[in-house]
């Protein structure tokens, strides 16, 4: 029961938290003092409080798009497992529900940002969704490396089931797993070299084009959703990387908390680090990560 | 039969009596062989006169540093098109059309530049107002996959307005079409009357980015005008401040290029010392953009011998900073990644087009008016031209920063040897009956000023031609068959003026 609390009081707590630790370390590769830890919360809540405006070419989809979205998200946090935790919400074949709840969020969005009839959105749902073609089979491939090693097509018991000895065993496996998965945590969630959560410029964006149109709380809605996913992807990679586990249910959280952490700084060094890809080499990437765990999935089937 | 052209040189004056004014068919005969001989068009205008509309045409010939000029009258309300056999001459011809209210027969693209009111028309006519801005026929390319996309004429971010229409199939750009005249002040109509102050500041401001380059140009002709002699040191503090100018402007084009690319740590120091560039004009000035520091006849503020000093030891301390910073640019593989390639333009392109600047020089195109048609302190002291082969961003961005580094060398090498001590001299009256030309080479390339003055001495036209009336059309040709993605960056790397163009 704890668990569940503590389960359910980081997934709706945390995730904005991990953008602002991506904001201060480019800020600090960028020699700036940066934005406030807890930006990205105010942001929100001031987004909360302001008015709406709809387009009037737009129908209900555009309403429902972030909406929609956001609920998908909720649900799948309910089903990932946070450090060596169960999940509250576990059942055998959980993991397709959980790929494919982001698969309905994505539906909503990018039919929302059609729905505006923009040329700009349009584009940027165009890309969306050529993108994540090639970013589901890496997520699947991993996915099932893992139900090989575990036996288990649920989120909970695969994840638990990666251990310390389990590491020693079948390490490169696994490792090509992480850098796969890894790349799917990036292109999924709009962070450089993919896509520039930073832009202006609406010509170059893949996610952020898409939501233009949406504003005040719909806005505060993709947001949240976008950081929530950010959080989950993050949470399943952190599962994997940190395989231990002290037996202290509390020490086991603030591992868990720090891990997530670490791999926002992570992944705040890849964005000061490098320059985006052009956007014809984005699924050379995608396809590059989808072979890296082909290749794990055949080291443990071997 | 007369010669076709009169000569001059660049800050060189002529008497209107000399220059020749030719039938329209020998005009276009004459500019025809002068440009298959060499020439390049530098300004082409039109100017009203009692019995119909002048217009003047100034070519250069780079390697004798001499600046041609010569003329036609259209009395009647056509006239032709010489943009099929010379296409550096379409962005100039639809200009002369829109100003003088003329109908441009055989032109391929006849539409407006600006969405102005005319300048004047010929005797008898009374022109109708000009159409709503933006409104007009973009190129249209028909298909099952092709889409269009508009964009602006307001942008996300800071930029001034402009309309960008693409042609797109899929991500590829098939044809860019730009349509700008949104900035339109009418400064070339504020231009027309008595030289003076106003006229000085207006035009600092024809550009904001570009007051140093935009001032010496107007002051090299009133002094043309008024056979002004500059003082040794005041030629010294344009030169620097020029520099300093042009230092600033690539630096923050640098930053905002990997900005764009989405490289921040070089985004953010650029960012800075472009800062620090500004407050070194401020502090010869007092105007971190060089505002009121070029005044005819010399320069309002002098380098005290400290001040030397103290710019010298700044600007040390500045190379450190920039070398370090855009060293970090060529040594990430992704940024070179993404700037090769893109927004190709080739050097056949460039030289139909009739590109200046860096721009042009990034494709192959030697030209600089600082070593072509030297002026000021540049005709005693040589600055290096750098050039690049590949015509992409790249080579942008690279041409951009082996100008920084001459420019530091050039303003260290000026800074340890001042001559003289005065810095202005008075300025006499301006001549009346005369044209006067002056080339400079700001940082996005060269800037033409051009003054024709009445009986009177006061200027009866006044034309500018900023570096961005050349190259706005280098951007559209270099997103040809590029990705729409790639627009940004290609943008940014050419970084030119919308009010320069617009004026």
């Amino acid at each position: 029961m704890i668990d569940t609390i503590f389960h359910v009081v980081l997934v709706l707590a945390m995730p904005p938290l991990l953008l602002g630790v991506i904001g201060k370390t480019k800020a600090a590769f960028a020699g700036r003092v940066g934005a406030p830890f807890l930006q990205p919360y105010y942001d929100m809540a001031r987004l909360m409080k302001k008015g709406i405006v709809l387009s009037d070419s737009t129908t209900w989809i555009f309403r429902a798009g972030p909406v929609v979205t956001l609920a998908a998200t909720l649900f799948a946090a309910l089903l990932v497992p946070l450090g060596k935790h169960p999940a509250p919400v576990s059942f055998e074949g959980d993991m397709i529900l959980f790929a494919y709840l982001f698969a309905l969020g994505r539906f909503f969005t990018t039919t929302a940002a059609l729905d505006t009839a923009s040329s700009f959105e349009g584009m940027g749902a165009a890309r969306e969704v050529s993108f994540s073609c090639l970013a589901e089979p890496t997520l699947f491939f991993a996915l099932i490396t893992l139900t090989r090693l575990s036996g288990t097509m649920s989120l909970t018991p695969m994840l638990q089931h990666v251990t310390l000895p389990v590491w020693m065993a079948t390490g490169a496996s696994l490792l090509l797993l992480l850098a796969g998965l890894f790349v799917v945590l990036l292109a999924e969630n709009c962070r450089i070299p993919f896509d520039d959560p930073n832009t202006h410029l609406e010509l170059t964006m893949i996610h952020e084009v898409m939501v233009l149109d949406h504003s005040g709380p719909y806005f505060s809605c993709v947001l949240y959703g976008a950081a929530l996913k950010l959080y989950l992807l993050g949470a399943l990679f952190v599962n994997i990387a940190l395989p231990f586990a002290s037996g202290n249910p509390y020490v086991d959280w603030v591992v868990f908390a720090a891990g997530m952490l670490l791999l926002a700084v992570a992944i705040g060094v890849v964005e000061s680090v490098m320059a985006r890809l052009r956007l014809i080499r984005v699924p050379q990437l995608l396809v590059a990560a989808l072979i890296l765990t082909a290749f794990s999935l055949v080291l443990v089937v071997r | 039969m007369s010669p076709a052209m009169v000569f001059t040189q660049n800050g060189g004056v002529l008497s209107r009596r000399e220059i020749p004014q030719h039938a329209p068919e020998r005009f276009a005969q004459a500019l025809l062989t002068a440009l298959t001989g060499g020439w390049r068009v530098v300004s082409y205008f039109g100017m009203q006169e009692e019995d119909g509309v002048r217009l003047f045409c100034l070519l250069s010939f780079k390697s004798h540093a001499t600046i041609g000029v010569m003329s036609t009258l259209v009395t009647g309300k056509s006239f032709y098109s010489l943009v099929p056999q010379a296409p550096q001459l379409h962005l100039f011809e639809r200009e002369i059309a829109e100003q003088f209210y003329l109908n441009l027969e055989g032109h391929p693209w006849p539409k407006p530049v600006r969405f102005a009111p005319p300048l004047g028309s010929l005797p008898g006519e009374t022109p109708e107002p000009p159409p709503t801005i933006g409104v007009m026929d973009f190129y249209r390319v028909e298909g099952q996959e092709v889409h269009e996309v508009a964009v602006g004429p307001v942008h996300a971010g800071i930029i001034e307005p402009g309309h960008f229409r693409f042609q797109c199939f899929g991500e590829e750009v098939m044809h860019l079409e730009i349509s700008l005249g949104y900035q339109h002040r009418g400064v070339e109509r504020m231009m027309q009357g008595r030289p003076g102050e106003r006229m000085r500041k207006l035009m600092e401001t024809v550009a904001g980015d570009t007051s140093i380059g935009h001032g010496t140009a107007y002051a090299m002709v009133v002094e043309a005008l008024s056979e002004t002699r500059v003082p040794a040191r005041a030629q010294v503090v344009r030169g620097i401040a020029l520099e300093l100018e042009r230092l600033a402007n690539h630096t923050g084009d640098l930053g905002a290029i990997a900005g764009d690319v989405g490289y921040l740590p070089t985004a953010s120091f650029c960012g800075r010392i472009r800062g620090d560039f500004l407050n070194m004009t401020a502090g010869i000035c007092g105007s971190r953009f060089g505002r009121d520091l070029v005044l005819p006849g010399g320069v309002r503020f002098d380098l005290a011998a400290d001040g030397a000093g103290q710019l010298s030891d700044r600007i040390k301390v500045a190379r450190e900073e920039v070398q370090n910073a855009v060293d970090l640019l060529w040594d990430t593989p992704s940024v070179l990644a993404r700037l090769e390639g893109a927004g190709v333009v080739s050097e056949q392109t460039a030289i139909e087009l009739g590109l200046v600047g860096p721009a042009a020089r990034a494709s192959g195109l030697n030209r600089d008016i600082r070593r072509d048609h030297p002026f000021g302190i540049y005709s005693m002291s040589q600055i290096p031209v750098e050039t690049a082969k590949s015509g992409d961003v790249y080579a942008r961005t690279l041409v951009r920063w082996l100008e920084i580094e001459k420019s530091l060398d050039f303003i260290e090498e000026q800074l340890s040897q001042l001559p003289g001590v005065s810095v202005a001299n008075p300025v006499r009256e301006v001549a009346g009956d005369h044209l006067a030309v002056a080339l400079t080479e700001g940082w996005r390339g060269e800037i033409c000023h051009v003054a024709v003055t009445d009986a009177r001495g006061h200027f009866q036209r006044y034309k500018v031609t900023d570096p961005s009336f050349h190259n706005w059309t280098g951007l559209a040709l270099a997103l040809r068959g590029g990705q729409i993605s790639d627009f940004p960056l290609c943008n940014k790397s050419f970084n030119l003026s919308y009010c320069g163009f617009d004026l």
